[in-house]
């Protein structure tokens, strides 16, 4: 009696937690759903689950292009038909796209009629054609070198100025550290406009320096590297001190390698913290070609006329690295965040 | 031999210089100059183009009295009590659950903090057509119940005047001001809100379950103590440290909200200014007016609340702690 109880419960526990992991993941199928519709589809209501299949007629004529079409058996009766069913070589299809051409009539050959049901075609537009002023792909590359040169530099700093606290006499160690450690409690919002000065002062704003120099440095990775050099034994470094190592390389061949997990954990939270920032660049830029991705997103979705598939494509665009990386690595990642605190 | 051990002394010192010199140089300027800088300029009138004029408290006196500014506190109070308990109570619920099941842990695992990797600002576009008045996904899903659809991010109306409006009315009462609530679409934030964050408040108190000894749980049902006694006396004690934790950091980041705003409303900070948050509106003091010398005076007020919120939830954290 008690383990059929035991039983029921575990039953209804994966219930309730299944029907949340659906709530959790709805929003990400339904981006993916809509990136693959067709802009009249789109505005379906009740929204549609699974894109419905859509017949495309090439025009003839100088630039071929496709228009969205219905076929109709005869010219005058003009129900749509189903295709397939029409025997004839010649089918009459008439424009079901908003414009100019919305009624038009044509009649062209079977060849020149395509069904598709996914639109893969919305993702190769948004990457090359969704913005007026430049390209997706701009974004994503300024994102790119952002990010990297941003998770390298603080890896750099960071491990330099934790070995130094954690293992390095010198006058003024723990007041300096303690001095740093207060500075992370100060709201980023609040550092904003006296930023923007300094680095309008610096002639910096709209480039690469100004997405970039100030986040060189980082508290945090400072406080989470010398936790971990603290907890190596002295004895190790003794022995290497004895062998003629200096400072250097004992960083560097004893302390880097043994702190490898950390400092890839370290490298993971800069990264995607980098990907993920929107205040900050949407303020330091404003030229086009220096937007990142959060801020062209943004941009994309400020000026007239949303194409909402498209901007659906773009967004999937922008979380394919991070979700990809999360796969690669997700329990190590969770757990790091579990253990260290810090909030994505 | 004193003066080998002094030289050698010497040249550590200066690499630990060197090595904490790049970290440090940056931090000072890009952290520390820029508190004094605003505490400064809070107390001029700057346009970033002209000269500063200095004009003492004004900023303050200004601030006290602008009615859109406390507006925004109230925004931002509303944000702030939407999400955070709710998050870390469902948190609580979905990792005891969590805790229990061993099939699937890890998959829920995934799956729940999968938002909270993803950028916000994809995920808050995606939720902006999620929430659409026209075909939108959720007023699809209200009319399966056959309720009526919503304006969602363009309804200025608070949630409580909506929701009790047809228990109020009859009885001639209306719901105004912060009575009736955050606005819908404050409220639609908060929803999002929640969803994005939920994921890293069950990792975080699942660790701190897989803390819990089970000897503690054999031994309290050896004296007979039922499932839900183990609960009060057994698991919510030993998990309030991560609970606290989980408190002050989320109330901390929540008073910063500011995407979710910027990019799920049209025009943003609206309808009616009823999702203008407090950063939401120093920014645009800032960066869409450029009254640098006002914006200042705000970071600095919002500076002062914030920290006054992490001291007393520190104090009272701790004094948690000490009483176990």
């Amino acid at each position: 009696m008690h383990r059929f109880r035991n039983m029921l419960l575990d039953l209804l526990v994966h219930i309730i937690l299944i029907t949340v992991g659906i709530f959790m993941v709805v929003p990400f199928v339904w981006m993916v759903v809509t990136s693959l519709k067709d802009p009249t589809e789109v505005l379906a209501f009740p929204p549609r689950w699974i894109p419905e299949q859509k017949y495309y007629a090439v025009l003839p004529g100088e630039n071929a292009r496709e228009v969205r079409v219905q076929t109709i058996s005869a010219p005058d009766t003009g129900s749509a038909e189903n295709p397939s069913t029409i025997s004839s070589d010649q089918l009459v299809v008439r424009c079901i796209e908003p414009g100019p051409d919305q009624g038009r009539k044509w009649s062209i050959g079977r060849t020149d009629l395509r069904s598709r049901r996914f639109l893969w075609s919305n993702y190769p537009r948004a990457w090359s054609e969704i913005s007026r002023e430049v390209t997706f792909s701009r974004y994503f590359y300024v994102t790119t070198i952002v990010a990297l040169l941003t998770t390298l530099g603080q890896l750099i700093t960071s491990t330099l100025a934790a070995f130094a606290f954690a293992r390095l006499k010198f006058f003024l160690n723990h007041i300096i550290f303690t001095i740093l450690l207060g500075t992370m409690m100060v709201p980023q919002p609040v550092l904003l406009i006296p930023d923007f000065i300094l680095l309008a002062k610096f002639g910096w704003l709209n480039t690469f320096y100004a997405l970039i120099v100030p986040w060189l440095a980082n508290v945090f990775g400072i406080f989470l590297l010398r936790q971990y050099f603290l907890t190596i034994p002295e004895e190790l470094l003794d022995a290497a001190r004895i062998d003629g190592c200096g400072n250097i390389r004992i960083l560097v061949q004893i302390m880097v390698p043994l702190a490898k997990p950390i400092l890839m954990t370290l490298a993971l939270f800069t990264f995607i913290g980098s990907w993920n920032s929107f205040m900050w660049p949407l303020i330091v830029t404003n030229s086009p070609d220096m937007r990142t991705l959060q801020v062209g997103l943004a941009s994309l979705q400020s000026e007239s006329g949303i194409q909402w598939t498209l901007m659906m494509a773009a967004s999937t665009f922008s979380l394919i690295p991070l979700i990809v990386l999360f796969f690669f690595v997700q329990k190590h990642l969770i757990e790091s965040f579990a253990r260290s605190g810090l909030k994505g | 031999m004193l003066r080998i051990k002094d030289r050698a002394q010497r040249r550590t010192r200066l690499t630990a210089y060197g090595f904490i010199l790049p970290a440090a140089l940056l931090i000072f300027i890009f952290h520390i100059v820029p508190i004094f800088i605003s505490f400064g300029l809070s107390f001029f009138e700057w346009d970033m183009l002209g000269k500063a004029r200095f004009i003492g408290l004004d900023n303050y006196y200004q601030l006290s009295t602008d009615r859109e500014f406390w507006l925004s506190v109230l925004n931002t109070c509303f944000y702030v009590l939407g999400t955070v308990p709710c998050s870390i109570g469902l948190a609580l619920f979905f990792a005891l659950l969590l805790h229990r099941v061993v099939l699937n842990r890890g998959l829920y695992r995934t799956i729940y903090f999968l938002p909270v990797i993803t950028s916000l600002n994809a995920v808050a576009l995606v939720w902006t057509w999620i929430y659409h008045p026209q075909f939108g996904l959720v007023n699809g899903f209200l009319s399966w119940f056959g309720l009526a659809p919503q304006r969602w991010m363009l309804e200025p109306r608070g949630i409580f005047d909506l929701i009790l409006k047809p228990v109020l009315d009859p009885i001639g009462l209306t719901l105004s001001g912060f009575l009736a609530g955050p606005s819908l679409a404050l409220t639609g934030i908060i929803v999002m809100s929640i969803w994005k964050g939920l994921g890293y408040n069950i990792v975080v108190l699942l660790a701190g379950l897989g803390t819990i000894p089970r000897e503690l749980y054999e031994a309290a049902r050896l004296d007979g103590a039922g499932r839900l006694a183990s609960l009060r006396h057994i698991t919510v004690p030993l998990i309030s440290p991560s609970l606290s934790f989980l408190l002050i950091t989320s109330t901390i980041s929540s008073f910063q909200v500011f995407n979710q705003v910027y990019l799920m409303t049209q025009p943003p900070g609206g309808p009616l200014g009823t999702t203008t948050v407090a950063v939401f509106y120093l920014y645009e003091k800032g960066f869409v007016d450029f009254e640098m010398g006002y914006a200042s005076a705000l970071a600095v007020v919002l500076f002062v609340i914030l920290f006054t919120i992490t001291l007393i939830q520190f104090k009272r954290g701790g004094a948690q702690q000490t009483s176990l």
